[in-house]
């Protein structure tokens, strides 16, 4: 059990002094933090925070201007995910994502889009397509296992009924739902959501909330961007804040839930508190 | 209910006179200007006129009696049928369906079969070849084209106009190769694949970073590089007289289709000389060649390679998120699909014994693609009809004799088969917007296999 609860509380992801500029706009200003495995890791701030730069340099998405993203992988295996291009990530980092608006094939069935996401196995499995062409049976074991896997997905997302209507049929939540289990079907270490609780009600979200902890305990830690603040405080093990590209904050729930600059940033202050709050920060930053 | 059933009817015959009778008023006030009265100039010059009442009375009644069966008939019908679709609940796609349309690709298949055979039967060997050749050869090519670029911009959603370049690589691969070294057609065809789907990838890489309209643009471009290359060129492909005598397909190396050779295939099967025999033989290759190339797009899109092109069709970025590699995937989207081109390429280059750079017009491309969107994206069968339709259509309208005796002696039919190509796609995009088969069928289900709509897929952007 001892190494059991080292890797628990090891580094996963490690963002030191990432920067981002989009021309004059300093989006992400000398970031640093860490997701420890295993934890639920989230990321808040106000609208223009810089959150979805930060979840589209740690994907791909993005080549940051400044900085090191590095991934530790279970067998000890580092990767430099600036140095990567985004699908590389997926496939060799073991980092996955979903998006803030969703982005499923609506034109292939549920099903269909979990096999997508199975990509590469399959295409490794189908001998890149040829052996898989003269109907080997190593292939035809493979894609079963797929389909397996692609199951055990559905049912944990509550979707085994809707498994072959198309993607774009589904309702919202459910969409959400699907995006989920389509990015856990590619096998990742680390997933990485972007605000999946946004535009669901407070049923949708508790089970929700049921899938994220489930997958959590199956050894995938979670990287989540998220507005909806009984998500935030209920789920997440670490909470990091953002205010115009700099990390305000960073704790235990309860400690950023307290952190004057955190309600600050979200609620305002009273005028007479503003300069105070000011000179604090500044302090601090002139500190750091 | 009943009697409420007949005074509805009557209700509506009643309309329906009505509706009809004011047709014909407003055709009469219409058409009294245009049809019922003609000026012409009379021998002195003078302009006068005459009328022409049982013309108007033609046009006055066919507009009534339209109106009234429309109203009467027509209308009621269409209501009824869209009532009863909406009561079973049943969307377009409906479960419960016909012998014929349970078995339509095998009894296609079989029609296709016995085509040769039955026209040979019904007009003689020599009669045969207007059937075999104009329409058979003609339409399996166009199924065959449109099926290879289906699988770029039907399946990858890339939208490629220069697909006739590698039609003319796979054509211009075999009539030099033959020339020049004097390979069979046997060696040549795969080989003309071969290099068809090469230079799809050497076109592809710089072209593929590009999407929707500049792909759509820098691929046309290439289509009408390699139609110039093979104008300019003229040391190798001899410019614009193109290359003749281009070596005639052998029954595997066994029997030959040369008269002068001793083992002539028609002699050796003790048949008459005659030329219907060769593209009866065409006929069958074009077919066979037409069957793979269904054949390995029906397995490919099970393969993961097939899925990551229906993927990449309908979010480039979400693939990149799962880790695909969109270029390589895309890469072999146009090599594929290339490769089916070359195949097609250089079966025409030996069916019609001479190619030259005039065959490989844009107008080629566009018509390719006009059948694929016809069709309906991603669809064989819908495709397949489309080729039927569109190709076999044009070659129907050499054959409308009779309309001469309408437009006068001068009329061309097929000069107007443009025109009638647009009509026709107008109509068919107004009414199937998603073309003749516009749902999908998913390529793997967990309980039942349900087509999907045509609503739900995206015809990609890039």
């Amino acid at each position: 059990m001892a190494s059991g609860t080292n890797t628990m509380n090891d580094t996963i992801l490690k963002v030191e002094h990432l920067s981002m500029k989009f021309g004059g706009l300093m989006a992400i200003n000398d970031l640093s933090f860490e997701a420890k495995r295993g934890d639920i890791t989230a990321l808040i701030g106000p609208n223009g925070a810089g959150k979805t730069t930060v979840f589209n340099c740690i994907t791909g998405f993005y080549k940051p201007t400044m900085g090191m993203i590095t991934m530790k992988q279970r067998e000890g295996k580092d990767h430099l995910l600036e140095r990567l291009s985004d699908f590389e990530i997926t496939k060799h980092a073991k980092v996955a994502r979903t998006f803030q608006n969703i982005r499923l094939f609506s034109g292939l069935t549920v099903l269909e889009n979990l096999l997508v996401a199975q990509h590469n196995v399959l295409m490794k499995a189908s001998g890149y397509t040829i052996l898989g062409l003269l109907g080997l049976p190593a292939y035809k074991n493979a894609a079963k296992a797929a389909i397996e896997k692609a199951t055990y997905w559905l049912e944990k997302a509550d979707l085994v009924d809707r498994a072959d209507d198309p993607a774009g049929d589904l309702s919202y939540g459910a969409q959400r739902r699907l995006e989920i289990a389509r990015a856990m079907c590619t096998g990742p270490e680390l997933l990485c959501l972007d605000e999946p609780a946004a535009g669901l009600n407070p049923k949708e979200s508790l089970t929700l909330n049921a899938l994220l902890r489930g997958i959590r305990d199956e050894g995938t830690s979670l990287l989540l961007i998220e507005h909806d603040m009984s998500v935030v405080m209920e789920i997440s093990d670490h909470v990091v804040v953002l205010e115009y590209g700099q990390k305000i904050s960073d704790g235990t729930p309860d400690h950023v839930k307290n952190d004057p600059k955190v309600i600050a940033a979200y609620l305002g202050v009273e005028d007479d508190e503003v300069e105070e709050v000011i000179a604090e920060v500044e302090s601090e930053g002139g500190a750091h | 209910m009943t009697t409420q059933a007949e005074n509805t009817s009557s209700g509506l015959m009643a309309k329906a006179v009505k509706e009809g009778i004011f047709a014909g008023f407003i055709a009469f006030g219409m058409f009294l200007l245009y049809v019922g009265i003609e000026t012409y100039q009379n021998i002195d010059n003078q302009l006068v006129w005459r009328t022409r009442w049982g013309l108007l009375a033609v046009f006055v009644v066919v507009a009534a009696i339209g109106r009234f069966l429309t109203v009467a008939f027509f209308k009621p019908m269409v209501d009824r049928r869209k009532l009863a679709k909406a009561k079973t609940g049943v969307l377009e796609i409906s479960s419960e369906k016909s012998f014929f349309h349970k078995h339509f690709l095998k009894i296609a298949l079989i029609a296709l079969l016995l085509y040769p055979i039955g026209s040979v039967m019904l007009f003689g060997p020599q009669g045969s070849l207007k059937y075999v050749d104009n329409f058979g050869i003609q339409i399996l090519i166009y199924v065959m084209l449109a099926w290879g670029l289906n699988i770029v911009v039907g399946l990858a959603g890339l939208l490629d106009l220069g697909y006739v370049a590698f039609y003319a690589v796979g054509a211009y691969s075999y009539a030099l190769l033959s020339a020049n070294f004097g390979l069979s057609f046997w060696v040549l065809l795969p080989l003309a694949g071969i290099l068809a789907g090469f230079w799809g990838v050497i076109l592809g890489f710089p072209v593929l970073r590009l999407r929707g309209d500049y792909l759509a643009i820098v691929t046309l471009a290439f289509g009408e590089i390699i139609r110039l290359i093979l104008i300019n060129w003229t040391d190798v492909t001899r410019g614009t007289f193109g290359i003749s005598g281009i070596a005639k397909a052998s029954v595997f190396g066994i029997w030959s289709f040369d008269v002068s050779s001793p083992n002539y295939f028609p002699k050796a099967m003790g048949l008459a000389t005659s030329s219907a025999w060769y593209k009866i033989f065409l006929f069958y290759i074009i077919l066979a060649l037409c069957l793979i190339t269904a054949y390995v797009t029906i397995r490919l899109r099970r393969m993961p390679i097939g899925r990551a092109w229906e993927a990449l069709r309908e979010d480039e970025i979400a693939c990149r998120s799962l880790g695909i590699n969109t270029v390589a995937t895309k890469l072999t989207a146009f090599a594929t699909g290339a490769m089916f081109g070359g195949f097609a390429g250089s079966f025409f280059a030996t069916r019609q014994g001479f190619v030259s750079p005039e065959s490989f017009v844009f107008l080629e491309s566009a018509v390719i693609l006009a059948i694929v969107v016809l069709g309906g994206m991603g669809s064989l069968t819908g495709i397949a009809i489309a080729a039927v339709v569109m190709v076999g259509g044009t070659e129907l309208l050499r054959e409308m004799e009779f309309l001469k005796l309408i437009f006068g002696p001068d009329f061309t039919p097929e000069l107007y088969r443009m025109l009638l190509f647009g009509l026709a796609m107008i109509i068919v995009m107004l009414f199937k917007p998603r073309g003749f088969v516009g749902s999908r069928e998913p390529t793997a289900f967990l309980k039942e296999r349900k087509a999907v709509s045509g609503s739900f897929t995206k015809e990609g952007h890039g």
